[in-house]
């Protein structure tokens, strides 16, 4: 502060010099507003990431933090681990069903979201919910919602005659990876859809207004203005629906443990059950890197896609 | 039938006019039915566990009772249990001051830093807000293992202060990036003129365009705020002693004793904390969906 007093004072010496000095201060200062946070995404963000590397190659467990070289033994002992690969695919999976299903019905709730009518304070807040409740909680929610015996869900498809027993949405492979992708679908779509309801703010009334007059009905102005308008804003809620899910451990964890015998079983919840319950921090280290090279690479894929749209 | 033969006489405009109407009264209840499936998808898990919150044991364990309504009548017993037998006070409190100085050190790092990104113009600004948008690729799912042992090595195992100190590493890019958005919708006139009336660069910055970015502030506090609520696996990972854990990790991990489930304190727990954080969330909405707008496309 006491720098920045006397820099000002500085300030209102004869203006010949002052216009230099001005812009050179603004250099300073540049870098003065932006140090603080720089430095401390590299100590916490920057250093644990290197550290997540180095200790990929080490021994490191919990009850044993000495650091010995170990080379490659604990990648090759993921490769060889047939549950490394069922959560790398179930990662990939995953992420794929939900971002596709996310961006289609974030895009019709953006719609809605957009629109005038009666009650659209209340359906905001009820749409809201989802994604601004703690994850944690609201897959407990969902957890009493799938239940084995007491599901609603159950109770509605049995009085229709839909079924005779229980469907144990969480106790079958297949239905249990729905589920999973399900809650991740619920949770996302209300952020993509204000992500898209932005996009489409931006866009004049004059275009849609134009178009209108020239007789484009709802569809045609959607597929030919709306959607092409907005495609950078689309990608970024896809972007943001795609990382949410990729990175996320906590519905599978709360839902299912991974269950059953790993079948909805995550990069991310595979890492946490090896390296913090398990103790075994090397080997959970080296499971949880295998998001990064997956993420960067969609993250500059999409990038760029926004970049070359923006051009056009 | 003599209304119809009024139209077709009435000629093509009134026929294009009655079309227009038709579609738009069809627009209306298509847009209506949307919104109402859309709020009970979306709101149906918290209904659900608003009605269970309040059940009783022998009317909740009965799969043959009708689960949205009460059988038996209702009772505030697991309510009362939610509050006066389990930390849920404490986690509340913890998730609530956790949350506020994580916050504060976002902003009071977060509003320079952006400032500096919108508004200082050097040639790395621009590959710099990248690098923050990048800070996104490196999850908490990555980072925990290597992160609990600096933990550990700072001696804040098992302490809420660790969350103060790990948690703005999440909210300081997300802010930065809202934040750069709002500044940069205020016109530079302003400052310059401030800068014209002898303030220096400094006093421009925080005696003009820290208060008129206040709306959009306070919308990166909701937004930073509801992160922190929300985030698990550090909480999960670094935190075990029951008074230290916030909400999240609390409520999942104390109200669950081996295989028993307290379901209703469980459910209760939920919609206690959803409501409120989804109230606020919607009044600032719009501040929001601005920000995303700049930040996103122009950014």
């Amino acid at each position: 502060m006491a720098e920045a007093e006397a820099v000002r004072r500085e300030a209102v010496l004869p203006a010949a010099g002052a216009r230099r000095r001005l812009s050179d201060r603004d250099g300073v200062l540049a870098w003065l507003f932006l140090l603080p946070s720089v430095v401390y995404i590299v100590a916490l963000v920057a250093i644990p990431f290197v550290l997540a590397i180095a200790f990929s190659f080490s021994d490191v467990t919990a009850g044993d933090p000495s650091f010995d070289w170990a080379g490659l033994r604990n990648y090759q002992r993921i490769f060889d681990d047939p549950v490394f690969w069922r959560s790398l695919q179930n990662t990939l999976v995953f992420t794929a069903i939900s971002m596709t299903l996310i961006v289609v019905f974030g895009k019709i709730l953006a719609n809605v979201l957009v629109a005038d009518f009666r009650g659209k304070w209340l359906v905001r807040f009820l749409v809201l919910l989802p994604w601004t409740t703690p994850v944690a909680l609201s897959s407990i929610a969902w957890l009493w919602l799938l239940d084995s015996i007491y599901s609603p869900i159950d109770w509605v498809l049995r009085q229709l005659g839909l079924i005779q027993t229980n469907t144990y949405w969480l106790g079958r492979p297949y239905l249990a990876m729905s589920s999973v992708i399900a809650v991740h679908v619920w949770r996302l779509v209300p952020l993509a859809a204000v992500i898209m309801v932005a996009g489409l703010v931006a866009i004049p009334k004059e275009v849609q207004e134009q178009a209108q007059v020239d007789g484009a009905g709802f569809w045609r102005r959607m597929f030919e203005i709306t959607i092409p308008l907005t495609l950078p804003v689309i990608a970024v809620a896809a972007l943001f629906g795609a990382i949410f899910t990729f990175t996320d451990m906590t519905v599978v964890y709360i839902l299912t443990r991974g269950g059953p015998t790993n079948s909805t079983q995550v990069l991310a919840s595979w890492a946490f059950i090896r390296g913090i319950e398990g103790g075994d921090v090397a080997q959970g280290a080296a499971i949880a890197l295998f998001l990064f090279p997956l993420l960067l690479a969609a993250a500059i894929a999409i990038l760029r896609a926004v970049r070359r749209m923006e051009v056009l | 039938m003599t209304a119809s033969a009024a139209t077709a006489a009435a000629g093509p405009a009134e026929a294009e006019r009655r079309r227009a109407a038709r579609r738009h009264l069809f627009g209306r209840a298509a847009l209506y039915a949307t919104a109402i499936l859309a709020g009970l998808l979306a709101a149906g898990p918290f209904v659900w566990a608003a009605i269970t919150a309040l059940k009783q044991d022998p009317d909740l364990y009965n799969p043959a009772n009708n689960p949205f309504l009460f059988n038996p009548a209702p009772t505030l017993e697991h309510v009362r249990y939610l509050f006066d037998e389990t930390a849920f006070l404490t986690f509340a409190w913890n998730t609530l001051w956790v949350g506020l100085l994580v916050v504060a050190i976002t902003l009071v790092l977060g509003i320079p830093a952006a400032y500096s990104l919108a508004r200082l113009d050097r040639p790395w600004s621009g590959p710099m807000g990248v690098a923050i948008f990048f800070v996104y690729l490196i999850p908490p799912s990555l980072l925990f293992l290597s992160l609990s042992r600096i933990v550990a090595g700072i001696g804040l195992q098992d302490s809420t202060w660790s969350l103060v100190l790990i948690y703005p590493t999440i909210t300081i890019p997300v802010s930065v990036w809202l934040l750069i958005g709002y500044l940069k919708a205020i016109p530079r006139d302003i400052e310059e003129q401030a800068m014209v009336d002898g303030y220096s660069r400094l006093g421009a910055f925080l005696r003009t365009v820290v208060p008129l970015a206040l709306p959009g502030v306070v919308a990166v506090v909701v937004f930073a705020f509801t992160l922190t609520a929300s985030e698990f696996i550090y909480a999960l990972a670094f935190i075990s002693p029951t008074h230290e854990k916030v909400i999240s990790t609390g409520v999942p991990t104390e109200l669950v004793r081996g295989d028993v489930f307290f379901w209703q304190s469980l459910q209760a727990a939920t919609v206690l904390v959803a409501v409120p954080i989804a109230f606020v969330f919607n009044l600032f909405l719009e501040r929001l969906v601005a920000g995303f707008t700049v930040g996103a496309v122009k950014g």
